[in-house]
């Protein structure tokens, strides 16, 4: 089963997302925090990560950058789900180098489909 | 009629204007070039007739040498017609002697217009810059995506198992508490930002010294003030106000400035008080008639009670030339001379710069520097010649102009 490591600091938000990807077949573990999020990543080796820009501890681009970084995780797909939508956000995120961008508020369907298009399914 | 204090510079500035040269303007009006020159320096009264005679050679009315038109209208009105271009600047004076209500209606609506802009200003910086703001829209973005999302997960989802149908449910309540919280709190937070903007006002400090000039400097009902900015500066000042009052009483302090003369440092040798608050009594008790402008160390204008024929900046920083910042660099020394604004007229100025250590020796030296503004210009003293800010400064070659003017542009 594929692995979806959600780094996402609302609750309610992350319980959402939770219960939509899990429905969708995907295995789905929720971290609160930037450097957490960091640590999960190299515990739970997942296939996808669904990264909020403003977290506690690390940021999302700081995160986003520490993985492009590291050699190991320098390809894993990153899914940006930020409510800060302006264009220079979108152009930091993609300098930093996720590999898609999605602002808040989100529609289920969406985020399905661009979750499966990064996982290759 | 009276004689302003700035009829005669007007007449000298009108008079140089049309390349007139003394002696024949006093040979056109019947009196002698030496009666004329006091008059010009403002040390002659002068007769309704006489006024006429010159007005008539000056090729201006009467009313614009007389008291009413004053400097500060004149820069405005050059400022309001330096937007449109192709506006007859020669003529400002000519236009605010002859229509003296429709130069009031002009310099009201540009003085509005900038307070406008400037507003506007504040509130795209606000917008892209206040963490305030940022963290409350992030909040309510992230409580509407919630229950946008969670929402939808109920409507579309026939198959839900009844525990995670209470879960959402319980969420949609928190989320739901959280957005009306959230958007209350922007409401109150913008209502407040945009009271002061809505009366035309840059700045709170600007709020502040209008509602002080509306009580002749006094202070009054806290209510006159909008913003919540604008109360915490005005509470500082009427707090301040009382505790200078309390070291220079009023009665005591009319008796030692009829029999001292309008000098803080005697002043304050005289009651035992602070220089700074000498100044400030100076120039603010009920009777005054003095204008004060302060500053910190940054040369930024903290308080500005303006004296007529003398236009205070209402943007930006001031002219540098102005004895106030020459004791800035100076703590601690006093400084007397004469200044000469636009259009001629003068007056006596004390400056003088305090600094204080509220921290202690281990805390930062923060500078207070204030500028008395006496329009008692009969004082010997060498003339400073300054204007009111460089943007709407006509002086040529002068070696402290940051920008170029808007007039003459």
């Amino acid at each position: 089963m594929r692995h979806v490591l959600l780094i996402e600091d609302e609750a309610n938000i992350a319980e959402a997302l939770r219960f939509i990807l899990s429905r969708d077949g995907w295995s789905v573990s929720v971290v609160a925090d930037g450097a957490l999020g960091l640590a999960a990543v190299a515990e739970l080796h997942p296939d996808l990560v669904i990264l909020d820009l403003m977290l506690p501890s690390l940021s999302g681009l700081e995160v986003v950058a520490a993985l492009r970084a590291d050699a190991a995780t320098a390809a894993l797909p990153v899914l940006m789900l930020t409510a800060k939508g302006q264009e220079r956000d979108r152009a930091a995120a993609e300098a930093a180098g996720v590999s898609d961008f999605m602002t808040k508020p989100f529609d289920n369907a969406e985020i399905r489909a661009r979750v499966r298009a990064l996982l290759g399914a | 009629m009276p004689m302003s204090a700035l009829t005669g510079s007007r007449l000298r500035a009108r008079r140089v204007a049309l390349g007139l040269r003394q002696a024949d303007l006093a040979e056109r009006v019947g009196i002698s070039a030496s009666y004329l020159n006091l008059i010009e320096h403002n040390r002659r009264r002068i007769a309704d007739a006489l006024l006429e005679r010159l007005a008539q050679v000056l090729e201006l009315p009467m009313q614009a040498f007389q008291e009413g038109v004053g400097g500060a209208v004149i820069d405005e009105l050059r400022a309001a017609a330096a937007r449109l271009p192709g506006a007859e600047l020669e003529r400002t004076e000519d236009f605010a002697g002859r229509y003296p209500g429709w130069a009031a209606l002009v310099t009201g609506l540009h003085q509005r217009v900038v307070g406008l802009e400037r507003a506007l200003e504040e509130v795209s910086d606000r917008m892209s810059h206040d963490p305030h703001l940022s963290a409350s829209l992030h909040e309510v973005l992230s409580a509407v995506s919630s229950v946008h999302s969670t929402a939808a997960i109920l409507a579309d989802t026939d198959d839900i198992e009844p525990e995670w149908q209470k879960r959402f449910l319980v969420n949609l309540q928190s989320d739901s508490k959280r957005l009306a919280l959230g958007a209350e709190a922007l409401v109150r937070y913008l209502d407040s930002a945009g009271q002061a903007e809505e009366r035309g006002f840059a700045s709170p400090q600007e709020e502040v010294e209008a509602w002080l000039a509306s009580s002749d400097w006094q202070g009054g009902d806290l209510a006159g003030v909008a913003s919540s900015a604008g109360r915490v500066m005005a509470r500082g000042f009427l707090a301040q106000a009382q505790a200078d009052a309390q070291a220079l009483p009023d009665a005591a302090l009319v008796r030692a400035l009829a029999e001292l003369g309008p000098d803080p440092m005697r002043l304050a040798a005289r009651f035992g008080a602070d220089v700074m608050a000498a100044f400030r009594r100076i120039a603010l008790h009920p009777a005054a008639q003095a204008g004060l402008v302060c500053c910190d160390a940054s040369g930024t204008l903290t308080l500005r009670k303006p004296v007529a024929g003398f236009a205070l900046p209402r943007f930006g920083a001031a002219c540098p030339l102005w004895p106030l910042f020459t004791a800035l660099g100076r703590p601690m020394t006093p400084i007397e001379t004469v200044i000469e604004v636009a259009g001629g007229a003068r007056f006596r100025v004390l400056a003088f710069c305090q600094p204080r250590y509220p921290a202690g020796f281990r805390g930062p030296e923060l500078r207070e520097a204030a500028m008395l503004i006496l329009p008692d210009a009969d004082f010997a003293a060498e003339v400073v010649a300054v204007g009111s800010t460089c943007r709407i400064c006509q002086r040529a070659g002068c070696a402290a102009r940051r920008e170029p003017s808007i007039l003459t542009a």
